[in-house]
């Protein structure tokens, strides 16, 4: 039980990207696909900050009556991850723009109703 | 001064194009400066291959920064390889694009399009190129946006939904890359692929470790379209422009097949990948099933560039078997079918942008009589799928005889038949498109009077045929560097 505990924040890293993959695989609404993929990216935003924070460090950076000190390199990661994921996320939304103006509409049954669809 | 400095133009130079041609807003400009900057990266690349042989592995440490702290770019006879094989590609199909492109773009769209194939370009080449394993990720992101952009610019609405779908898949696929990078970074505190090579073994028999390279192998999987994760992809190669199809199918799996070696070989090492965790176990059945099902599904596809984009998942197949025999001529053969499947099936897909741009279709009941209509074209397709088919003297025997030497080697005859059967099937899916052209009448169809395909998109089309038989018969470059690379291969961390 206190292995489980101690272990929360995959716990919950595990939740978000379950509940993220759930939404994108099932959903027929092309923006909350995308709304669930966003999820799905931000488990594993959550799960790199966590692996680089250390059990009582700070920020890195030097200041006195200070000697430890989270890892920061994940935290930089992220930033990277993060920034591609936004970019990710305004494509996929341009896409769902253009794909209402040739279709009419977001839902993926009513798209493949439209005929062409092989 | 400069020549130092390679490693690193390599990828700079498309990536500071690539806004330049966003400015300039003209789209013969735009191709201009993609073409001119897709030939220097080709130079680069011969150049730094050549040097790769002479020298053994180029190390380039960006910004001065020593590896394992600063990013390091890694070059040896496969990444150089590789490296020939997209800036290769890219030079060769964008000769073709202009044409094609004012055909099948809108007009005020066209320079997003040269933009988007230099990030491409880029994001290719910097998986290629780099030994920092978060990097991988980083270009793998810039390739992939980048192609869901070109794959939307097609004149066909269901190109939006491929798009999407790739979208999704993708970005899936990319962060499943990314959760493993994270738990090998837990383990082992470093993203330098030599430096983790190092440390691995020390921890490898950890369930972290262990699920990190499952992770792997989806997240690659899925971007290198490996049976079963492969249903973005015929959507996505079916709707696309004619040379983004073309450049993609080159390019874009064979990059994600050389990042399946470089995590396995290099960077999990081959004893721990395939003797402690099995892969072979689950990579030799999924490529021979991809193989047939894959050529068996595009026999009974009706649209031409389906038909091909079902193909290439048979021969990420071959690629996928060649792979798991992990033995030289095994190695060897997924290796040079990497070079060989990006020449015909550029190849081919350029045909099919030849048979758009005149008909503007590409359905098979449409090509009826086009032998006669279009001999130049068609005679072109006749050529380039001999290749694919792996008829002797074409590039595709080539590799198609590596793979079978390897399945026999390690005796199992069953494979090879295998292999073979779905070559078979491969004869019959070509031959489809051949009786539609030569076998029958053309379309008794006043308005549709058809003439050859201009000669600006020939020339393109059939220097990659000639290099398709060119590399049939002269195979020292191809099947000399692939052994090197082969062996360099199962050398590290064996």
């Amino acid at each position: 039980m206190q292995q489980f505990l101690g272990l929360y924040n995959y716990w919950i890293v595990i939740f978000l990207m379950m509940s993220g993959f759930y939404i994108v695989m099932t959903s027929r609404n092309l923006v909350k696909k995308i709304i669930g993929l966003n999820i799905f990216q931000a488990s594993v935003f959550v799960f790199y900050i966590s692996i680089g924070k250390v059990s009582e460090g700070t920020a890195p950076i030097v200041a006195e009556g200070l000697s430890r000190y989270s890892n920061p390199l994940p935290h930089v990661l992220i930033l990277t991850a993060i920034v591609v994921g936004v970019a990710t996320t305004a494509l996929g939304l341009a896409l769902v723009v253009r794909i209402h103006s040739a279709y009419g509409s977001i839902e993926e049954n009513e798209i493949e109703e439209g005929g062409d669809e092989a | 001064m400069i020549s130092s400095h390679l490693p690193a133009l390599q990828v700079v130079i498309p990536l500071l194009a690539a806004p330049l041609c966003i400015v300039v807003h003209r789209a013969k400009a735009a191709w201009v400066i993609a073409l001119v900057v897709s030939w220097a990266s080709l130079a680069i690349s011969v150049r730094l291959l050549e040097r790769v042989l002479q020298e053994g592995v180029v190390v380039y440490s960006m910004g001065g920064w020593a590896a394992p702290w600063g990013i390091e770019y890694r070059i040896d006879e496969i990444n150089a390889f590789l490296l020939l094989i997209v800036s290769g590609g890219s030079a060769l199909v964008l000769l073709f694009a202009r044409v094609s492109v004012e055909r099948e773009i809108e007009a005020e769209r066209r320079y997003v399009f040269y933009t988007m194939w230099l990030l491409c370009l880029t994001g290719l080449l910097g998986i290629a190129i780099t030994g920092d394993a978060f990097n991988v990720f980083v270009f793998l992101e810039i390739s992939s946006l980048s192609s869901y952009v070109m794959i939307s610019l097609g004149s066909d609405r269901r190109g939006l939904m491929a798009a999407f779908r790739y979208l999704i898949v993708g970005t899936i696929g990319a962060t499943f890359i990314l959760i493993g990078i994270g738990l090998l970074y837990m383990m082992t505190g470093t993203l330098n692929m030599a430096d983790l090579a190092e440390r691995l073994p020390a921890v490898a028999d950890t369930r972290t470790v262990k699920v990190a390279f499952w992770f792997f192998a989806v997240g690659i999987g899925t971007k290198m379209a490996l049976f079963p994760l492969h249903f973005w992809l015929p959507n996505a190669y079916a709707y696309a422009p004619s040379a983004a199809s073309a450049f993609l199918a080159a390019s874009a799996t064979k990059v994600a097949v050389y990042v399946w070696l470089r995590f396995y070989f290099s960077v999990f090492g081959a004893s721990f990948s395939f003797d402690a965790m099995s892969l072979s176990d689950i990579l030799l059945p999924l490529g021979l099933v991809a193989a047939l099902v894959g050529s068996a599904v595009a026999v009974f596809q009706q649209d031409v560039k389906r038909m091909l984009a079902y193909s290439s998942v048979a021969q990420i197949g071959y690629m996928a078997v060649g792979i798991s025999f992990v033995s030289v001529n095994g190695l060897i053969g997924a290796i040079v079918h990497l070079f060989n499947h990006a020449l015909m099936k550029a190849a081919l897909f350029m045909v099919l942008g030849c048979v758009f741009y005149r008909l503007g279709s590409v359905a098979l009941r449409d090509l009826d009589g086009l032998g006669r209509q279009m001999p130049w074209t068609m005679a072109a397709f006749v050529a380039g799928g001999l290749s694919l088919i792996g008829v002797p003297s074409s590039a595709g025997f080539i590799s198609k005889w590596y793979l079978i030497l390897a399945a026999l080697e390690s005796g199992s005859w069953p494979i090879a038949f295998l292999v073979l059967l779905s070559s078979l099937l491969a004869v019959v899916y070509v031959w489809r498109v051949v009786e539609a052209a030569y076998f029958r009448a053309p379309l008794d169809d006043p308005s549709r009077r058809v003439v050859e395909a201009p000669v600006s998109l020939l020339v393109p089309v059939w220097l990659l045929v000639a290099a398709n038989f060119y590399f049939g018969l002269e195979t020292s470059l191809t099947v000399g560097v692939a052994e090197r690379a082969a062996r360099t291969l199962l050398g590290a961390g064996g």
